[in-house]
C-alpha cells in the first residue's frame, strides 16, 4: 500500500525569523556591525500599556472647555538665579547641529519658541542659526566638548551635563564622515570626512565626586545663574538620579531605551538600557527619599509621542518630558510624500533610519545643501509648534477628566496598567485591581 | 592691584571681580593669596588680566580661560586650563591629571610634572611639559602642540588626530594609530618658539621626537577592528 505524505506549509524559525537571517547575510558580507539612527524598535512595555481613570464618584472632573488646567513649568530653582520658565511641560531634545541640517536645528528652535518652551544643542556646539531663533536654549557639556566655548556658556539659558543618552547608555556618539562637511569639521576642530567618534567618557572628571566639582566650575564661570541640567540614559535610574542630586544638579534628564540617537550600533540601540517606563518611578523615589522631588526637577525622555504620554509621565512624577525623534516626525522626517527616494535607498516611509549616511530626502539628517534646502525653517516651526500645542490640549483634557487644574497635580493615583510588565514598571494596579507586582501578596 | 585672600575672601567674590573688569579698566593685576587647594579658582576669566596665585589650587584653576595670563606659583590639581581658548597659564611646580584637557587655544606651561592624560582631547592648545607626562596623555589629542622636555608614559597620543607631540625623553609606548615621524624643519620652528614662550633656553630641538597621527582609523575599516 502505498502512503502519500499531505503536504505541511513551510515554517520558519521563530529564533531565526527573516530579520534575524538578513542581518546575519549582512553580517558575513560586509565585516560591519549595523549603524542606523533612532531608538530601538522592539516592543516593550511602554505608556500604551497605562490607562487614565477619569473623574468618577470619588473624583470631580473640570469642565473641558471653561475651567483653567495650567501647563507652565519652572526649571533650576535649586541653585540658579535664573530659572528657565515654559508655558508647557514639553521641551527639545538635544540634538546636533551635525547629525541635522542648519535649517533643522532653526525649525527646531522656531517651533520651540513659538510654543513657549526649550529647545537644546548638541554634540558639536551652538550654531548661531539656533541661538537666534531659539528664545530658551539648553547647551549641551558633552564628553567631546567639541566647539564648547565660555562664550556660549554664557549666552545659553541652562547648561545640560551630559552623561549618557537612552539610546546607548555607555556610548558616545558617532558622526560618520559623509556627514562632516567643511562648516562641522570646522566646528569640531575635525579634519574634514573622518568617522567622527566622540568619547563615551567626560575628559577631565571621573564618578559623581568630580562632578560635583565640575559643575561648581560651571556655575562659577557662569555666575550662578544658568540651571545645571544632568543627563542620563536609562540604566540604574534611583542611583544615577541620587548621585546627579549629590552632583549638584539642578535638573536631571533621564531618557529611556525608546530615545533616538543619529547614529551608533543597532546592537547598542536594541540591547542595552531600561525602557522609558522603567525609569520614572525609581528616579522619583530616589528625589523622594533625599526630600527633593520638585525641588530638583525630572525631565523624562525616550519615545515620548502624544498628550497621553506626557500626562502619563508627568502622572508618574516627572516635571517635563523631552522629545526629540516626535520632533523630527512632525518637521517632515520619513513623510511618505518621499516614498519614491526612500525605496531608492532601499527603504521605506516610516522605516527610514540611515540618519548616519546624510541622504535623507527630507533634509533634516543630512549635510547635503540641496537635501536640507528641502525644510523650510520657518513652516517646519510651524509644524513644530502646532504638534506641541495639540498634545499639551491632549494633557491637559486628560488631566482636567482627572479633576486636575495643573499637569503637574496628576498622580500614579489616576493610572492604572494594562499588562503585568507595564504594573511592575510604573508600579500602579493592574486594572481592576489594587496590586501590582512587588506590592505586598497576590 | 586688587588682592583677594581666599582665607578671608570667599571663591564666589574673587570670581566675581574677575568677571566685572571692564575694559578700559587698568588695575589688571590680581594677587590671589592661600588658594589652599580651593576648586575652580579664577576660571572663566574673558578679559586680559593678569592674575597670580600665590600657592598650590585645587581642580579646574584657570578652566576656560580666555585671555588672561595667569601663573599658579604652587602645584595645581585636576583640569588645570581646561578648555584654555586663550591667553598663558604657568604652573611653577606639578600637575594633576588631564592639564589642559580639551583648550582650544593658549599656551599652559608646567615647569614640573603632569600626570596622566595631559592634554587629552585637546583643540588647538600648546603644552610645554618641562618635566614628565603620565600615561594616556594627548588622547584624542585634535590640534595643537605638546612638548614635553621630560618623558612621557603609556599608550601616548592613542587615537590621535591632528595634534604634534614632541617629546625629548622616552616614550613608555605609543597608542593606537601613534606613530613616530620626522621631525622636518618646520616641526623644529614650532618647538624653538614654544620653548621660547615657556622661558626655556639652552634645550637643543634636535633632542626631541615628534609623533602623531597614522591616520588610520580615520574611517572606519573592518581590518582595524582590534585597534578601536
Amino acid at each position: 500500500m502505498s502512503y502519500v505524505n499531505p503536504p505541511t506549509p513551510p515554517r520558519k524559525s521563530a529564533t531565526f525569523d527573516d530579520a534575524t537571517l538578513a542581518e546575519i547575510r549582512r553580517a558575513a558580507a560586509t565585516g560591519i556591525y549595523d549603524i542606523r539612527g533612532g531608538g530601538t524598535k522592539r516592543k516593550m512595555p511602554n505608556f500604551d500599556d497605562l490607562l487614565f481613570l477619569g473623574a468618577s464618584m470619588s473624583r470631580y472632573p473640570l469642565e473641558g472647555y471653561r475651567e483653567k488646567c495650567e501647563t507652565n513649568v519652572v526649571l533650576g530653582t535649586r541653585y540658579a538665579k535664573k530659572p528657565i520658565k515654559l508655558k508647557i511641560p514639553i521641551t527639545i531634545a538635544g540634538m546636533s547641529f551635525g547629525s541635522l541640517s542648519a535649517p533643522a536645528k532653526e525649525a527646531l528652535g522656531r517651533g520651540a519658541t513659538l510654543a513657549g518652551t526649550s529647545t537644546t544643542t548638541g554634540d558639536g556646539g551652538m550654531t548661531d542659526e539656533e541661538r537666534a531663533h531659539s528664545q530658551t536654549l539648553v547647551y549641551q557639556y558633552l564628553p567631546s566638548r567639541y566647539g564648547m566655548n565660555p562664550r556660549d556658556l554664557r549666552r545659553a539659558d541652562a547648561i545640560e551635563v551630559v552623561i549618557g543618552q537612552g539610546a546607548k547608555p555607555g556610548g558616545g556618539g558617532m558622526l560618520l564622515g559623509q556627514k562632516i562637511s567643511d562648516r562641522v569639521a570646522e566646528m569640531r576642530t575635525l579634519p574634514k570626512g573622518i568617522d567622527q567618534r566622540s568619547a563615551c567618557r567626560h575628559p577631565d572628571w571621573t564618578g559623581p565626586d568630580d562632578l560635583e566639582i565640575k559643575i561648581i566650575e560651571l556655575r562659577e564661570i557662569t555666575d550662578w545663574e544658568k540651571p545645571i541640567y544632568v543627563k542620563v540614559g536609562g540604566a540604574r535610574p534611583y542611583y544615577d538620579t541620587a548621585l546627579a542630586v549629590k552632583s549638584g544638579a539642578d535638573v536631571i534628564v533621564i531618557d529611556g531605551m525608546q530615545g533616538g540617537t543619529a547614529a551608533t550600533q543597532d546592537v547598542f540601540i536594541e540591547h542595552v538600557g531600561l525602557p522609558t517606563l522603567a525609569c520614572i518611578r525609581p528616579a522619583v523615589k530616589a528625589l523622594q527619599d533625599l526630600g527633593m522631588h520638585r525641588k530638583v526637577q525630572l525631565i523624562v525622555s525616550g519615545g515620548i509621542r502624544s498628550g497621553a504620554d506626557v500626562a502619563k509621565a508627568l502622572a508618574l512624577g516627572a516635571d517635563a518630558v523631552s522629545i526629540g525623534t516626535a520632533a523630527l516626525v512632525a518637521l517632515g522626517d520619513n513623510d511618505p510624500q518621499w516614498e519614491e527616494e526612500y525605496r531608492k535607498l532601499g527603504t521605506t516611509a516610516g522605516a527610514y533610519d540611515d540618519w548616519h549616511e546624510g541622504k535623507d530626502p527630507a533634509g533634516i539628517t543630512t549635510q547635503d545643501p540641496l537635501l536640507a534646502a528641502r525644510l523650510d525653517p520657518i513652516s517646519g516651526g510651524r509644524r513644530l509648534a502646532n504638534y506641541l500645542a495639540v498634545m499639551t490640549l491632549e494633557a491637559q483634557t486628560i488631566a482636567r477628566a482627572c479633576g486636575k487644574s495643573h499637569l503637574h497635580n496628576l498622580e500614579p493615583e489616576d493610572i492604572c496598567a494594562l499588562t503585568l510588565e507595564a504594573a511592575a514598571m510604573a508600579q500602579v494596579p493592574l486594572a481592576g485591581t489594587s496590586w501590582f507586582p512587588g506590592k505586598g501578596t497576590f | 592691584m586688587p588682592t583677594f585672600d581666599l582665607s578671608i575672601s570667599s571663591l564666589r567674590e574673587l570670581n566675581t571681580a574677575l568677571h566685572q573688569v571692564e575694559e578700559g579698566n587698568n588695575d589688571i593685576h590680581f594677587d590671589i593669596l592661600n588658594p589652599r587647594g580651593h576648586h575652580a579658582v579664577a576660571v572663566g576669566i574673558a578679559a586680559h588680566l593678569t592674575v597670580d596665585i600665590k600657592g598650590s589650587v585645587g581642580y579646574y584653576c584657570a578652566g576656560m580661560n580666555d585671555g588672561a595670563d595667569i601663573v599658579i606659583h604652587g602645584s595645581a590639581g585636576p583640569g588645570v586650563a581646561e578648555n584654555i581658548m586663550s591667553g598663558t597659564v604657568v604652573v611653577e611646580g606639578d600637575a594633576s591629571q588631564y592639564a589642559g584637557a580639551t583648550g582650544h587655544g593658549g599656551l599652559l606651561v608646567i615647569r614640573g610634572n603632569a600626570s596622566s592624560r595631559c592634554g587629552i582631547s585637546m583643540k588647538g592648545l600648546d603644552i610645554v611639559v618641562q618635566g614628565n607626562i603620565g600615561h594616556m596623555s594627548a588622547f584624542m589629542a585634535q590640534a595643537g602642540n605638546l612638548v614635553v622636555l621630560g618623558n612621557a608614559g603609556d599608550a601616548l597620543g592613542d587615537s590621535i588626530y591632528e595634534a604634534r607631540l614632541f617629546v625629548r625623553g622616552r616614550v613608555e609606548s605609543l597608542g593606537s594609530d601613534c606613530v613616530e615621524k620626522e621631525m622636518r624643519a618646520e616641526h623644529h620652528e614650532i618647538v624653538a618658539d614654544l620653548l621660547r614662550r615657556a622661558g626655556i633656553s639652552n634645550v637643543d630641538t634636535a633632542e626631541f621626537r615628534r609623533y602623531g597621527s597614522a591616520r588610520k582609523l580615520y574611517n572606519f575599516h573592518v581590518d582595524n577592528a582590534d585597534a578601536y
